[in-house]
C-alpha cells in the first residue's frame, strides 16, 4: 500500500534531526499561527500564491532562496564543526552515513535551491523592467516554474524528516549512486527534486529568452539592451542548451534505478563516465548560469555608483557572448584525471584558459567604469569592489587548476574547494547580496537599514577570507574533499581557523536577518518616493517603487543606452502624460500551484515507490492542465480610469518626495 | 494593493506588443522543441556510446525486423502528412475538415504507437528486456522516450480535437493547432533520425 | 581570558610556520611531484601579473575616484577607449597564449600514460581498489599486499589501476599526480621516489560510506630494504586466489595490511574482465540471433582488455 513507507522511514534515532524537525515544526507553527491570527490567508492566496506578476513571483524566489541559504548554511556550519573536531583520530559528533548526507545536500542545497532561485528571481524582478515591459512572455508559465521550483525545494527538505537524502555528493556519480551501491532512497530524492525543478528551470528559460528577444521596448535594440538584461539573455540561451543534458541524464540514472537498466552501471556494459561526461556538459554552464546574472548586477552597480557611463559596453556584450559559447567546450576540465590522453587534456585545458581572457576583460570594464568617476561607497558598490578583489583570486586558482599537470595535484582536495566557493561566493552570491540591496528598493518600495548591510558585508568578506583562505593550504596539504575524520594534527589549526571563518560568516547572516526585520518594521523611515533611489540609468527606475501591477502606464521610448539616465538629462519626464490608456493584463491564476502540488505528490510517490499513487499525481496533473487549456478568462484590460487613478497617487507621492 | 478585479472588455483595441500573443506562443514552443532536441541528441549521444555494450546479449543486427520498422515509419510520415491536411483546412477555417484530418491523424499516431509498445514487447518475452545489456538499455530509452512523446502527443491531439469541436476554431485554438503541429513534425524528424542512426545503421 | 587568546595566537603562529613543513604538494618526494609542483608556481606567477595589477588598480581607482574627492577628474559621458580596450583584451590574451603552450608542454611531458625517461627498467604494479581498501599486486613477482605498497628508491613504477566498487582516485600525493580506479577500465599513472621515506597513499574521491578511512602507506625503500620486503611478502602464508579475492573485496574499513605470497594466474585481468566497461562486442555479421551466448565474445577476445594504450 504505502511502497517502501514505513515508520522506520522517519529517524527517530538522530537526535541532531529530530531536535532541527522540532524547531522548524514550531517556527513552522508559530508561522501559521500567526497568519491565521492575522487573517492573511485570504490575501496571501490572491496576491501572492495565484500571482502571476513576474514582480511578486522574483520577490517569492528570492525568499525561499533566502530561506535554503539557511538551511545550506547551517549544513555547512556542521561539516566544519565536524572536520574541526575530527582532525587529529577522533570520531567527531557525525559518523560517516549522516555526514555524507550533509555535504550531499549542502551542494545540491546551494546550487539548486539557494544561487538558482536567487538568479531566477533577481531576472524576475529586473528584466521585464529593463525592457520596458508589462510582464514577462508567458505569465503563467512562469508562476508554474515558481511552483515546480517549490516542489523540488520541499521535496528536499521532507527527505530530512522522512527517509534520508542522497550520500553520494552533490553530482552523484555512479556507480555510487546507482541501486547497488546506494539501496536507498536518498539518491531518488536527489533525482526527483532536481528533476522537477529542473524543469521548472528549463520553461523559466524559454519564458526569459523570449520575453528579452521579442518584449522589448519601442527603440530597444540589442545593443542598447542594458548589461544586466544582456547577461540574462546570455544566461537563458545556457539554460536552454544546458538543462535539456540535466533532464537526459537524471532521466537515465532514473531508469538504472527503477527499471534495472544499465546505462551507468558497472554491471552488463554500462558506462559511469558516461555519466560524468553528461552531467558536466550540463555542469559547467550550470556555473556561469549562476555567475552571469551577478556580472549583470555588477555592471549595473558599478556604472551607477560611479555615476558614469559603463566603460566599453560593446566589449562587455561580446565578453559575454563569449564566455556563453565557451562555457560548452571546457567539461572535461573537471576530470582530467580520469585518463583521457594528453591531447584532449591540453585542448580542454586551454579552452578553459581561453574563458579568462572575456572574465579578464569584464573586470577591466568594471575597473574603467569607476576610472574618472565619482564613486559613492553605498552598500551595493562595497559587495562589488569586495567582488572584485575575491574573484580576480578565485579566477586565478582557477586558471591553475585548468592546466592538467596542476589538476593532477590539486583534483579532489580542498584546494578545489577552496576555488569553487572562491568564485561562488566571492563572485556569485557577492554579486545576488548586492543585486538584493540595489533593486530592495524598487521591488518594495523602501530602502534596507545601511548601517547593518554594511556591517554584512564586512562579515561577508572578512569570514570568508578565513572560512577558505586555509582550504588553499590545506589542499597543498594533501587534504582531500569529504573527509569524515582523519589522523593529521598538522590540519587542525588551519581547520580551526576555518571555523572562525565561519562563526563570522554567520554574524553576517545574521546581521542580514536583523537588516531584513528592522528595515521592514520601520519601513516608514526607510520609504523612497521617487522609485530612484541611488540615481539609476535604467529603465527599472523610471517608475515607481514598488511599480504598479503594469509596470509602466505607457511603455517608454528608448533612443539610448542608460535610457533612464539620458531622459533624467534631457529633462524628459516619463509622467507627464494625461491621456491614459486601457492595459491589457493576465489573471491570475491557481493552476501553477495546483499542478505543482499534483506534480510533489507524484514525485514523492515515486521516491517511495508508492505506484497507486504516483499514478495518480500523475494523471492529476495532467488533468489540471486540461482544465486549465479550457480557461479562457485568462486576461483583461485595466481600464483607463484606473490607471489614471494609480498614476494620480503617484504623482501625488513624488510631488511629497 | 493590485490586480483589483476590474470589469471586462472594456475596450477591444490591442496595444502594442499585444497584437502578436499567438505568434509569440508559437516561437516559444519553437523554442522548447530545441531543447527538446538537445534531450534527444544526449539520448542518441548515449545510444552512440553503448551500441556496442551488448554484454553478451544480442547486438542490433540480432533484433531489427527492418520491414516492420519500416512500417512504422510509413504509418507515423502518414500521419505527418494527414496533420497537413488539418493545417491546411484550418487555414480554409474549415473546421469539420481540420477534426477529420486529426482524427485520421490520431488513428495513425495509435497505430504506431501499437507496433512500438508490440515490438517492445515481443523483445521482452525474448528475454531482451532493457535491463539485459547497455545496448538494449539505450535502444529501449531512446525509442521508448521518442514513444512517450508520441503518446503526449496523441493526448493533447485528443484534448484540442474536443476544444476545436466544442469551440470552434479560435485565435487560442488556432495557435494550439500550429503548435502541435510543429511538435508532430518534430518527432517526425526525430523519428526519421532514429530510424537511420537505429535501425538502419543497425542491421548494415 | 587573555591567557586563552595568547595561547591561541601563539598556538597559531607556530602552526601556520610549521606548515611549510607540511605542505606535501610543495616537499615533492619524486621527480614527477616536482615537475607538477614547478608547473604550479610557474602558472601561478603568470597569472600573478594580471591578478596584482587588477587588486591594485581596484583599490587606487576606488580611492582616487571617490565622490568625495572633487579634485579627480569626472567624465561621466567617457565611455571607451580602444587603446585601453586593446590593452584589456591584449594583455590577458598573452599571457594566456604564454600559458597555453606550457599546458600544451606540459600536459604530454606529464601525462599519466607517459613512461618515465629512466635506464632502470620500471617496477610494474597493479592496483586495484575494492571497498574500501587497495590491493597492490605485483605482478613480475607473483605477490600482493593490502594497504601497503612498496617500491624501490629511483625506480620508476608503472601502475595499472582498476576498481572492483564504485569509482574512485588512486592518489600518492608526495611522489605527484592522481588517477581514477574505474570498474571494467585500466588506468595508468608513472610515478618515482627519488627519496626513501614512508608517504601517505589516499583514495582521492568520495566512494561511500568508508572514504575517510581508505588509506595505504607508500613504502620507499633502498635496494636491500625492498628485496627483504618481498622476501617477507613471499614468506606470507596467504595466497591470492578468486576465493580469498572475494572474501577481500567485501566491503569493510580500516583493512590491515595484509601479504599474500603468491597470486593467482591473471588475477587482475580477470577483475577488469568481470565488467563489460570498455569491453565491446565485435560487430558481427551472421543475422541470425545468437542465443545463449553469454560471455563467449568477451572469451574469444580477451586481449581487447590485456592491451595497453
Amino acid at each position: 500500500m504505502f511502497g517502501k513507507l514505513s515508520w522506520d522511514a522517519v529517524p527517530f534515532h538522530e537526535p541532531i534531526v529530530m531536535y532541527t524537525l522540532a524547531i522548524v515544526g514550531l517556527m513552522g507553527f508559530a508561522l501559521v499561527g500567526t497568519v491565521t491570527w492575522k487573517r492573511k490567508w485570504g490575501y496571501l492566496w490572491r496576491e501572492w500564491f495565484t500571482s502571476v506578476d513576474h514582480k511578486k513571483i522574483g520577490c517569492m524566489y528570492i525568499i525561499v532562496a533566502l530561506v535554503m541559504l539557511l538551511r545550506g548554511f547551517s549544513d555547512a556550519i556542521m561539516m566544519r564543526t565536524q572536520q574541526a573536531m575530527a582532525s587529529s583520530g577522533g570520531p567527531g559528533y557525525l559518523p560517516p552515513e549522516h555526514y555524507d548526507q550533509i555535504f550531499t545536500a549542502h551542494g545540491v542545497i546551494m546550487i539548486f535551491f539557494m544561487a538558482m532561485p536567487f538568479v531566477v528571481g533577481l531576472m524576475n524582478i529586473v528584466v521585464p523592467l529593463q525592457i520596458g515591459a508589462r510582464d514577462v512572455a508567458y505569465p503563467f508559465l512562469n508562476a508554474l516554474s515558481f511552483w515546480l521550483f517549490v516542489v523540488g525545494a520541499a521535496l528536499v527538505n521532507i527527505s530530512l524528516g522522512v527517509g534520508e537524502f542522497a550520500r553520494t555528493g552533490w553530482v552523484a556519480y555512479p556507480p555510487l549512486s546507482e541501486l547497488g551501491y546506494s539501496p536507498g532512497v536518498g539518491v531518488d530524492y536527489y533525482i526527483w527534486s532536481l528533476q522537477i525543478s529542473g524543469i521548472g528551470t528549463l520553461l523559466t528559460g524559454v519564458n526569459f529568452f523570449v520575453t528579452i528577444l521579442k518584449m522589448r521596448t519601442e527603440g530597444m535594440t540589442l545593443f542598447k539592451m542594458p548589461v544586466f538584461t544582456w547577461n540574462a539573455l546570455c544566461t537563458s540561451v545556457l539554460i536552454l542548451a544546458s538543462f535539456p543534458i540535466l533532464t537526459a541524464t537524471l532521466l537515465m540514472l532514473t531508469l538504472d534505478r527503477y527499471l534495472g537498466m544499465h546505462f551507468f552501471t558497472n554491471e552488463a556494459g554500462g558506462n559511469p563516465m558516461m555519466y560524468v561526461n553528461l552531467i558536466w556538459a550540463w555542469g559547467h554552464p550550470e556555473v556561469y548560469i549562476l555567475i552571469l546574472p551577478a556580472f549583470g548586477v555588477f555592471s549595473e552597480i558599478a556604472a551607477t555608483f560611479s555615476s558614469k557611463r559603463l566603460f566599453g559596453y560593446v566589449s562587455l556584450v561580446w565578453a559575454t557572448i563569449a564566455i556563453t559559447i565557451l562555457s560548452f567546450i571546457v567539461w572535461l576540465h573537471h576530470f582530467f584525471t580520469m585518463g583521457a590522453g594528453a591531447n584532449v587534456n591540453a585542448f580542454f585545458g586551454i579552452m578553459t584558459m581561453i574563458i579568462a581572457v572575456p572574465t579578464g576583460v569584464k573586470i577591466f570594464t568594471w575597473l574603467f567604469t569607476m576610472y574618472r568617476g565619482r564613486v559613492r561607497f553605498e552598500t551595493p558598490m562595497l559587495w562589488t569592489l569586495g567582488f572584485i578583489v575575491t574573484f580576480s583570486i578565485g579566477g586565478m586558482t582557477g586558471v591553475l587548476l585548468a592546466v592538467p599537470g596542476a589538476d593532477f595535484l590539486l583534483h579532489n582536495s580542498l584546494f578545489l574547494i577552496a576555488h569553487f566557493h572562491n568564485v561562488i561566493i566571492g563572485g556569485a552570491v557577492f554579486g545576488y547580496m548586492a543585486g538584493l540591496t540595489y533593486w530592495f528598493p524598487k521591488a518594495f518600495g523602501f530602502r534596507l537599514n545601511d548601517r547593518l548591510g554594511r556591517i554584512a558585508f564586512w562579515c561577508w568578506l572578512i569570514g570568508f577570507y578565513f572560512a577558505f583562505m586555509p582550504s588553499y593550504v590545506l589542499g597543498f596539504m594533501g587534504m582531500t574533499r569529504r573527509l569524515n575524520h582523519f589522523d593529521n594534527p598538522a590540519w587542525q589549526p588551519w581547520l580551526l581557523l576555518e571555523l572562525v571563518g565561519v562563526g563570522i560568516i554567520l554574524c553576517g547572516v545574521s546581521a542580514q536577518a536583523l537588516q531584513l526585520y528592522v528595515s521592514i518594521r520601520n519601513r516608514a523611515k526607510y520609504r523612497d518616493l521617487t522609485g530612484d533611489p541611488w540615481d539609476g540609468r535604467t529603465l527599472e527606475w523610471a517608475t515607481s517603487s514598488p511599480p504598479p501591477f503594469y509596470n509602466f502606464a505607457e511603455q517608454p521610448k528608448v533612443d539610448d543606452l542608460d535610457a533612464y539616465w539620458g531622459m533624467k538629462e534631457r529633462g524628459v519626464s516619463t509622467l507627464s502624460h494625461t491621456d491614459y490608456r486601457a492595459i491589457h493584463m493576465p489573471r491570475n491564476t491557481s493552476a501553477g500551484l495546483v499542478i505543482s502540488v499534483f506534480a510533489l505528490i507524484c514525485s514523492f510517490a515515486l521516491v517511495w515507490h508508492i505506484w497507486w499513487l504516483a499514478i495518480f499525481g500523475l494523471v492529476a496533473s495532467v488533468v489540471a492542465m486540461v482544465v486549465r487549456s479550457y480557461d479562457e478568462d485568462i486576461d483583461y484590460f485595466v481600464p483607463a480610469h484606473e490607471v489614471a487613478r494609480i498614476e494620480k497617487a503617484r504623482l501625488k507621492d513624488l510631488a511629497e518626495a | 494593493m493590485s490586480n483589483i478585479v476590474l470589469e471586462k472588455d472594456i475596450a477591444h483595441s490591442h496595444e502594442h506588443g499585444h497584437e502578436d500573443a499567438g505568434s509569440m506562443r508559437i516561437f516559444g514552443f519553437w523554442i522548447y522543441l530545441m531543447t527538446d532536441c538537445i534531450l534527444f541528441a544526449t539520448l542518441f549521444a548515449g545510444y552512440a556510446v553503448l551500441r556496442d555494450s551488448v554484454a553478451g546479449g544480442p547486438s542490433t543486427i540480432d533484433i531489427f525486423e527492418l520491414p516492420y520498422v519500416l512500417a512504422e515509419t510509413a504509418l507515423l510520415l502518414l500521419s505527418s502528412i494527414t496533420y497537413g491536411y488539418a493545417m491546411l483546412a484550418m487555414n480554409r477555417n474549415d473546421k469539420s475538415h481540420v477534426l477529420r484530418w486529426l482524427g485520421v491523424t490520431f488513428v495513425l499516431g495509435c497505430g504506431f504507437i501499437a507496433m512500438e509498445i508490440n515490438e517492445f514487447h515481443h523483445l521482452i518475452q525474448e528475454g531482451y528486456g532493457p535491463d539485459r545489456s547497455a545496448f538494449l538499455t539505450a535502444f529501449f530509452t531512446l525509442v521508448g522516450t521518442h514513444g512517450a512523446h508520441v503518446l503526449s502527443g496523441l493526448v493533447w491531439m485528443a484534448v484540442l480535437m474536443a476544444q476545436i469541436h466544442s469551440r470552434g476554431l479560435t485565435n487560442t485554438n488556432t495557435t494550439r493547432l500550429s503548435c502541435l503541429s510543429l511538435f508532430w513534425h518534430f518527432l517526425d524528424v526525430v523519428w526519421i533520425c532514429v530510424f537511420t542512426v537505429v535501425y538502419l545503421l543497425g542491421v548494415v | 581570558m587573555k591567557r586563552t587568546i595568547s595561547y591561541c595566537l601563539v598556538y597559531l603562529a607556530t602552526s601556520v610556520l610549521l606548515a611549510g613543513c607540511n605542505l606535501v604538494v610543495f616537499n615533492p618526494k619524486g621527480a614527477v611531484a616536482r615537475d607538477e609542483r614547478d608547473l604550479i608556481i610557474l602558472a601561478t606567477g603568470l597569472m600573478l601579473l594580471v591578478v596584482v595589477p587588477v587588486i591594485v588598480m581596484t583599490f587606487v581607482f576606488a580611492y582616487r575616484y571617490r565622490a568625495t574627492n572633487k579634485k579627480a577628474r569626472y567624465s561621466p559621458r567617457w565611455a571607451s577607449s580602444h587603446k585601453i580596450e586593446a590593452v584589456v583584451w591584449g594583455v590577458p590574451f598573452l599571457i594566456i597564449c604564454v600559458l597555453g603552450w606550457v599546458t600544451w608542454e606540459t600536459t604530454h611531458a606529464l601525462d599519466p600514460y607517459r613512461p618515465l625517461d629512466s635506464d632502470v627498467p620500471p617496477v610494474n604494479v597493479q592496483v586495484v581498489a575494492t571497498d574500501w581498501k587497495w590491493l597492490f599486486i605485483y605482478p613480475d613477482l607473483g605477490i600482493a599486499s593490502v594497504n601497503e605498497l612498496a617500491i624501490p628508491v629511483n625506480t620508476p613504477v608503472s601502475f595499472t589501476v582498476t576498481s572492483d566498487a564504485a569509482m574512485t582516485s588512486f592518489f600518492i600525493p608526495a611522489l605527484g599526480g592522481q588517477i581514477y580506479a574505474m570498474a571494467g577500465m585500466q588506468t595508468k599513472l608513472h610515478l618515482i621516489a627519488n627519496e626513501i621515506g614512508q608517504y601517505r597513499g589516499i583514495a582521492a574521491n568520495y566512494n561511500g560510506h568508508g572514504f575517510s578511512d581508505m588509506h595505504f602507506s607508500t613504502l620507499s625503500l633502498s635496494g636491500a630494504d625492498y628485496e627483504a620486503w618481498v622476501n617477507k611478502v613471499k614468506a606470507a602464508p596467504r595466497k591470492l586466489d578468486q576465493a580469498s579475492y572475494t572474501e577481500l573485496a567485501k566491503p569493510s574499513i580500516r583493512h590491515e595490511i595484509t601479504y599474500y605470497s603468491a597470486v593467482q594466474e591473471r588475477m587482475f585481468l580477470d577483475i577488469v574482465d568481470k565488467y563489460e566497461g570498455m569491453n565491446k562486442a565485435p560487430r558481427k555479421k551472421e543475422t541470425q540471433v545468437q542465443r545463449n551466448s553469454d560471455d563467449a565474445r568477451v572469451k574469444q577476445q580477451p586481449s581487447l582488455l590485456a592491451e595497453e594504450r
